[in-house]
């Protein structure tokens, strides 16, 4: 049954554990940790070395700009995705209505679509020459731009509406799995015992999913603070606009690096601060799935308020775009056919695949080793670990670039003086350079996402499980990990999608004449050629739609078993 | 076990090297987009059989060749814009060279005087008008832009693209800071909007009637124009070759530099000098509209129509050195702001 919401001493199960644990664990989180780290700690060490002070400038001129914005973004992005992503979650968990089993999978579908992409799919249906502002002036007789106003798609309330689209599904997900993993019968005492439904949900459901749902929160913001390609074509100056004006224009890589690491620690106080609120809960889910989730029935306008809830975000953030770039690529097949595209498709799936692995087991190491030495140490290894997430793709392929050169050219110059060959660049250049890049950026959502569920699980069942014999390792395979596959799925569809869509890093990481669905979107779409790019940012989505759509039916079965 | 299994066959697949270096290669670093690159380095091949090797991307590739150092397989970087390929020689990631060839084809202006850069495409900076609202002849020059008549009528992209920079640096050649920051507020506060978007899209801007005049490179006006659906909003514009009377237009250019660690340096010589030679600079005239370097082939016929480009003499690497300058005056300014 359930032993949970009630606070207990954290210390308190720690020792049980920790004392016949072999110390294999946390030398393989210790190692994992520093070579995850290397790049993060590249970037820090390269703050050190800038070309001049940028601080007086910038503080003299743009730097609050960028502060206020960057904050009003965040803050817009962040009410936006949990207003959606947990009442769109909370509707499909908990609710009967009409095409709900659809919705479970369909509120992911814009998670497939980039945020450049949708960006500029919006930009060239709401501007001034495109389809909606031409419709209006059909009707109402307007001649040019200045007879009428018309709300500008090339703003911070743009930004933050096409950003917040496309990371709701965090929300969605995470919030989603953790409704799922909540035994009803909490719920039912809750109502027993007069709370209202809407009570309940504040009361007892969200702070039981809190720890799943800062983790999306935090994954949503992280990734809005590094932003750079659609607040840039959107003239919202954030502070990444600020790092790469001083990386780019005023060749000071270590400034750059400064502000980078700045915008670490703004994240690590969040991260801390939203952890410190919480410190006095602990919870203990065991999950009963003899008990299954009794749905809300619901009188008819309800259901279609609900309906309406679910559809809209879906329309929003992936109908529109998608009929949109469907409509530009059949226009310009002819332009945009490229037999590569197959080959391009494929260089994404096996990378994104590869790295999806890589940082699931990354991830479970790390969440797992953790469990086995709740330490300081151990914790700030985690923090330590997941910062990747929180810096410009761009700025951490330099910092993927630094390490990884440093070591093939060591190890050439060791070669070339003892044996005299050279191995030349082993790793540089190389898919393992941008797989090595993928699971750094990517490992906040698979430790983080497998940490919050394995704190869940009560450490009797370890206990248990080591009561009759089972190594630490065997504990996890035979008891956690089959728990926990709802939410392995989940991470692993993350990580997936995300590799998809990733960007910056791909373009300064690949190999020569590679070129991933994205790296062949970006050249057209920054050439301003958003046409020609229709076609494969159309691929790109359908690619990222087969495993959302596999891997959702895998994390609803989780509970339908048993 | 399984897991483990997988995950070792996958690093395995994962470390080999996707390209092989055979002979006959030469390996690109380019700023400029692959595909645009594409025709001219199949017409290399043909000619002379060395297969090219790209990586585009507009950020990191000098972190990514200074790291590399000695084993970097570039041999050559692409780049646009002056202060780029500038950027490189300072930080002594490139080496001279110089032939028959080369010194020939791209004339002295044009090339680095130790032959770390040459030039291969020159773009104009130009200033596009309203043919509805703006008299043929009403602004001329680069100056003209702060004057308060044109308040609320202009249009440009960031003050912070290198494009723009680079325009803003010749000016602080031209006329020193103090007097140049003067002007880039006037022209901050001719703004009709704050700076977004491409060239092309203050071009699409004057067609809606947002504002009156914009400033953009002359390929994308000749893009548009080659470009069925865009001819329509490009014909409402009509181009000026600023300060064609006086110091000349602001040019800036794309040009190729040959890496210190070069392994196919060979090669990579035969691609600087094919790049530079009538045939291949003839596709870059015609394919994307902009002014070959090579003196002995003329611009392309869409190009030439728009009448003879007198480039400003301004040595290019004090556009260069004044790069700093400009992009900081573009802070104090706010040109970017509301």
């Amino acid at each position: 049954m359930t032993e949970a919401v009630t606070s207990i001493d954290p210390g308190l199960t720690q020792p049980l554990l920790a004392r016949r644990t072999s110390k294999r664990w946390l030398i393989s989180a210790v190692l994992t940790t520093a070579v995850v780290a290397l790049p993060v700690l590249s970037v820090i060490f390269l703050a050190f070395f800038p070309e001049e002070n940028i601080w007086p400038h910038l503080l003299e001129t743009t730097l609050p700009r960028y502060l206020v914005t960057t904050l009003q973004l965040m803050a817009g992005v962040g009410v936006l995705t949990l207003v959606i992503g947990l009442a769109t979650a909370w509707a499909v968990t908990m609710c009967e209505f009409p095409g709900r089993k659809f919705f479970e999978w369909a509120m992911l579908l814009p998670f497939a679509v980039p945020a450049y992409v949708i960006a500029y799919v919006y930009t060239s249906l709401l501007d001034y020459a495109g389809p909606v502002q031409g419709a209006l002036r059909d009707w109402f007789g307007w001649q040019n731009a200045t007879d009428y106003w018309f709300p500008e798609i090339r703003s911070l309330e743009g930004a933050i509406l096409m950003i917040g689209l496309v990371l709701y599904p965090y929300v969605y997900l995470l919030g989603r799995a953790a409704f799922l993993e909540q035994s009803p019968s909490l719920f039912a005492v809750s109502r027993s015992l007069g709370h209202s439904a809407l009570s309940t949900f504040f009361r007892v459901v969200l702070p039981i999913a809190r720890p799943a749902i800062a983790v999306g929160l935090s994954l949503v913001l992280m990734e809005t603070l590094n932003d750079f390609g659609t607040v840039d074509f959107f003239a919202v100056q954030t502070l990444t606009a600020g790092l790469f004006d001083t990386w780019m224009n005023l060749g000071n890589l270590g400034g750059a690096a400064q502000i980078a690491t700045t915008m670490l620690v703004f994240v690590v106080i969040l991260v801390t601060l939203e952890r410190y609120s919480r410190r006095r809960q602990q919870q203990f889910a065991a999950r009963d799935n003899r008990d299954p989730i009794q749905r809300f029935t619901m009188s008819m306008p309800r259901q279609m308020i609900c309906v309406a809830v679910c559809a809209i975000p879906v329309i929003l953030g992936f109908a529109i775009p998608g009929a949109t770039l469907a409509l530009y690529a059949w226009e310009y097949f002819d332009q945009s056919w490229n037999p590569d595209f197959l080959e391009n498709a494929l260089n994404s799936l096996f990378l994104s695949g590869t790295a999806a692995l890589t940082t699931l087991i990354v991830g479970v190491t790390l969440a797992y080793s953790r469990r086995l030495h709740n330490t300081r140490g151990m914790q700030v290894l985690m923090r330590l670990s997941s910062l990747g997430y929180a810096m410009p793709g761009a700025v951490l392929a330099v910092g993927v670039i630094v390490p990884l050169a440093g070591f093939d050219n060591w190890l050439d110059s060791l070669t070339r003086e003892w044996f005299g060959f050279s191995t030349g660049l082993l790793l540089s250049g190389t898919a393992f350079a941008m797989i090595f890049a993928y699971t750094v950026r990517f490992l906040a959502v698979s430790a983080g996402s497998v940490e919050s569920a394995l704190q869940k699980i009560t450490p009797s069942m370890d206990m248990a499980s080591r009561s009759l014999g089972h190594t630490p390792g065997k504990t996890l395979v035979h008891v956690h990990l089959p728990i926990l596959r709802g939410t392995l799925m989940t991470a692993a569809l993350v990580v997936f999608v995300d590799c998809m869509k990733e960007l910056p890093a791909t373009l300064i990481l690949r190999p020569f004449n590679f070129e991933t669905l994205a790296t062949y979107v970006y050249q057209f779409a920054s050439d301003e050629r958003l046409y020609h790019s229709a076609l494969p940012a159309l691929i790109i989505v359908l690619a990222g739609i087969i495993p959302i759509i596999l891997m959702s039916r895998s994390i609803s079965n989780t509970r339908a078993i048993g | 076990m399984r897991m483990k299994l997988a995950a070792t066959a996958a690093i395995a697949l994962a470390t080999l090297p996707i390209t092989a270096n055979a002979e006959g290669e030469v390996n690109i670093y380019s700023y400029r987009q692959a595909y645009l690159l594409e025709p001219l380095l199949n017409a290399f091949e043909k000619e002379t059989g060395i297969e090219s090797n790209v990586v585009f991307a507009k950020k990191g590739l000098a972190e990514r060749l200074e790291r590399e150092g000695r084993n970097s397989p570039a041999d050559v970087v692409m780049t646009v814009d002056i202060s780029r390929i500038n950027e490189l020689v300072e930080r002594d990631l490139v080496q001279g060279v110089s032939t028959e060839t080369l010194e020939k084809n791209i004339p002295e202006n044009l090339r680095h005087p130790e032959g770390k850069w040459y030039a291969l495409t020159t773009r104009g900076r130009l200033i596009f008008t309203s043919r509805d609202r703006v008299e043929e002849g009403e602004i001329t020059t680069y100056e003209e832009l702060a004057d308060p008549k044109w308040e609320d009528r202009i249009c440009t992209r960031s003050g912070k693209h290198p494009y723009n920079i680079a325009l803003f640096s010749s000016m602080i050649a031209h006329h020193g800071e103090a007097e140049t920051e003067k002007w880039l507020a006037g022209l901050k506060n001719n703004l009709a909007r704050k700076p977004q978007g491409g060239d092309r899209d203050q071009i699409k801007a004057i067609a809606e009637g947002v504002c009156d005049v914009s400033i953009g490179n002359s390929y994308y006006y000749g893009n548009m124009l080659q470009d069925e659906n865009q001819r329509p909003i490009a014909e409402q514009v009509r181009l000026v070759f600023p300060n064609a009377e006086g110091r000349g237009t602001h040019v800036n250019i794309s040009g190729i530099a040959l890496t210190k660690s070069a392994p196919n340096k060979e090669e990579a010589i035969k691609l600087m000098e094919f790049l530079s030679s009538p045939e291949a600079q003839r596709i870059y005239a015609e394919a994307n509209t902009e002014y070959p370097a090579n003196p002995a082939v003329k611009p392309s016929g869409l190009v030439a129509e728009w009448g003879e480009i007198h480039p400003d003499d301004l040595p290019l690497h004090t556009i260069a050195e004044n790069r700093n300058a400009a992009v900081k005056m573009v802070d104090r300014v706010d040109y970017n702001g509301e």
